[in-house]
């Protein structure tokens, strides 16, 4: 490793594995002699299906184009690539899809990969357990943890921290392959075992885990290299047409978060109310000043998803003033009308009808409506119900009921809205909620993720 | 004056699947100052306007780049959840954007 023990230099791929970045840009930061790349491949923001259905929210062709090339670049400079939350939600089919198309690119280039492997899903008893010893909080405002709640969970995940990416550092992998971990993680692991400052480290990988996103013009698909040194860090675009300047990196700790003025880790509250921002140079930015209070206890964020039904809609619009000045009583009486003429067992089962009006209120609910009616309306006829049958036999019949459904006034006798597909009515599939978003508190934040090597 | 076209940037996102995190960036320290002056961005108002709890609503102020960070529990389902109308939860600036200041 090219690494001295003044500063270490490192990369951010890019602010998504897969979202793609310019190949140029890998190459400009490859010639900065870093000592590690890091990209992070998961997030929360696609909502709970992804986690509960155990697939990935980017497809395995846009992983593998982005994959490939770092890959290449660190085996050829004898550097390891972290990728932290594999496969998008970083469960184990998340993770196993990953490696699959690890697999994939060791057999077409012909090369040997050493991986090192990090699990991070929970087993349900694990967190009934804590939750019974009462080490379980809820994560801003999600509600109390309940059995049941763990019980309805398919998947839960835990959020793992710089201790178990440090471990797998150690076993000199050409890439560690991380499970769901904290965007920090994958960044910050290296530096804090190398001895640098927690707090610059951390407040590093915040800014470093989304790519450009910092810089100027914005964007997250491009490259970023990071300096960190004893008493600050410098950030800069390996993309020479951008450039961050103080404030576009002091605004990026707005970015997704409820608090600009810190955020927290399992490594404890950064704390970035008495930082400093100075120009370097045409296109870096220099960052000093983060506090870190360190954590009293360990704790893990987990993530669970828990399948709350299955999804058909329908997809509808008009120009009709009747029709969209009757829209409310339209829904009532075809609400009315399918519970009315469902098989009993398929109303006993329990559903939701529900029709999201676009371009009256279907974005902000009844909590902003513009003045006057618009001049067409859009409708998605949304159905979640117990069974996928369920779902598409509800749906079908709320979709004729809303074609032929009379009201005063009425001149469109002959049908009332504007179905642009055949089919008309599409299959959304499982639809999942996240019934777990808690922190769980521990005694050994290694314990859950051990580290395994895998050879390709 | 909307709250809207007061703003250089109003923007709305997920601050995981539980919150909503609303970031209003103005061009000039005045319009930052008449805005952050405004009664209508107070926890109550804001509570009111989103059917969330008052408590619940944090208003912070980040001078150094002019903005003003609007924080909630988010209205409605969880990100996702049967029920929700917005996953990345980006497009719920409004109705605070339609305030006068």
């Amino acid at each position: 490793m090219l690494l001295s023990t003044s500063e270490v230099r490192y990369v951010s791929l890019c602010g998504m594995l897969g979202y793609g970045y310019p190949l140029q840009s890998l190459s400009r930061a490859m010639a900065t002699q870093p000592a590690f790349i890091g990209v992070d491949a998961g997030s929360t923001d696609p909502g709970p299906y992804y986690l509960g259905a155990g697939v990935n929210f980017v497809k395995p062709e846009q992983v593998k184009r982005d994959l490939q090339p770092a890959l290449c670049a660190g085996l050829d400079a004898e550097i390891p690539l972290i990728v932290g939350s594999a496969g998008g939600s970083g469960g184990a089919p998340h993770v196993a899809e990953f490696l699959d198309v690890l697999s994939q690119i060791a057999e077409e280039t012909g090369r040997s990969i050493r991986a090192a492997v990090i699990e991070a899903e929970v087993p349900p008893h694990t967190v009934l357990e804590a939750l019974e010893q009462g080490r379980i909080t809820p994560c801003g405002p999600a509600p109390e943890l309940t059995p049941d709640a763990v019980a309805d969970c398919s998947r839960i995940v835990a959020q793992m921290g710089t201790g178990p990416l440090i471990e797998a550092l150690r076993t000199d992998a050409d890439i560690i392959v991380a499970g769901r971990a904290c965007d920090t993680a994958i960044f910050a692991a290296l530096p804090i075992m190398e001895g640098f400052d927690p707090a610059l480290a951390l407040h590093a990988a915040k800014i470093a885990e989304c790519g450009t996103l910092c810089a100027l013009p914005g964007g997250a698909n491009d490259a970023l290299t990071v300096t960190l040194r004893e008493d600050h860090f410098i950030v800069e675009p390996a993309n020479p047409e951008k450039c961050c300047l103080p404030d576009t990196v002091a605004a990026h700790s707005l970015y997704e978060q409820p608090d600009p003025n810190c955020f927290h880790e399992p490594e404890g509250t950064v704390d970035l109310s008495a930082c400093e921002f100075e120009q370097v140079g045409e296109r870096g930015v220099r960052v000093s000043g983060t506090r870190l209070h360190a954590a009293e206890c360990h704790t893990l964020k987990l993530e669970g998803a828990a399948l709350r039904g299955y999804r058909s809609i329908s997809i509808a619009g008009t120009t009709d003033p009747g029709v969209i000045a009757s829209i409310d009583g339209i829904e009532q009486g075809v609400s009315e009308r399918v519970r009315a003429n469902l098989p009993p067992d398929v109303v006993d089962g329990g559903y939701s009808l529900r029709f999201l009006r676009y371009g009256l209120d279907a974005v902000a609910g009844g909590r902003h409506r513009s003045p006057g009616p618009p001049h067409e309306l859009g409708i998605v006829i949304d159905v979640v119900a117990p069974t996928q049958q369920a779902a598409d036999t509800i749906v079908s019949l709320a979709r004729s009921t809303a074609l032929h459904q009379p009201f005063t006034g009425r001149k469109t006798t002959a049908g009332n809205f504007a179905f642009p597909f055949s089919p008309s009515d599409l299959r959304a599939g499982p639809v999942y909620e996240f019934a777990v978003y808690h922190l769980m508190q521990v005694d050994d934040p290694l314990a859950l993720f051990p580290v395994r090597i895998e050879e390709f | 004056m909307r709250l809207y076209d007061l703003a250089r940037v109003i923007r709305s996102k997920n601050a995981g699947p539980f919150t909503l995190t609303i970031d209003l960036v103005f061009a000039t320290r005045d319009d930052f100052a008449r805005a952050l002056a405004s009664e209508a961005l107070s926890s109550e108002g804001i509570a009111e306007l989103y059917g969330v709890e008052a408590p619940a609503v944090r208003v912070m102020p980040f001078e150094r780049v002019l903005t003003i960070k609007v924080s909630m529990p988010r209205p409605g389902a969880s990100s996702g959840a049967p029920g929700d109308t917005d996953v990345y939860g980006c497009s719920q600036h409004f109705p605070l954007a339609d305030c006068r200041i």
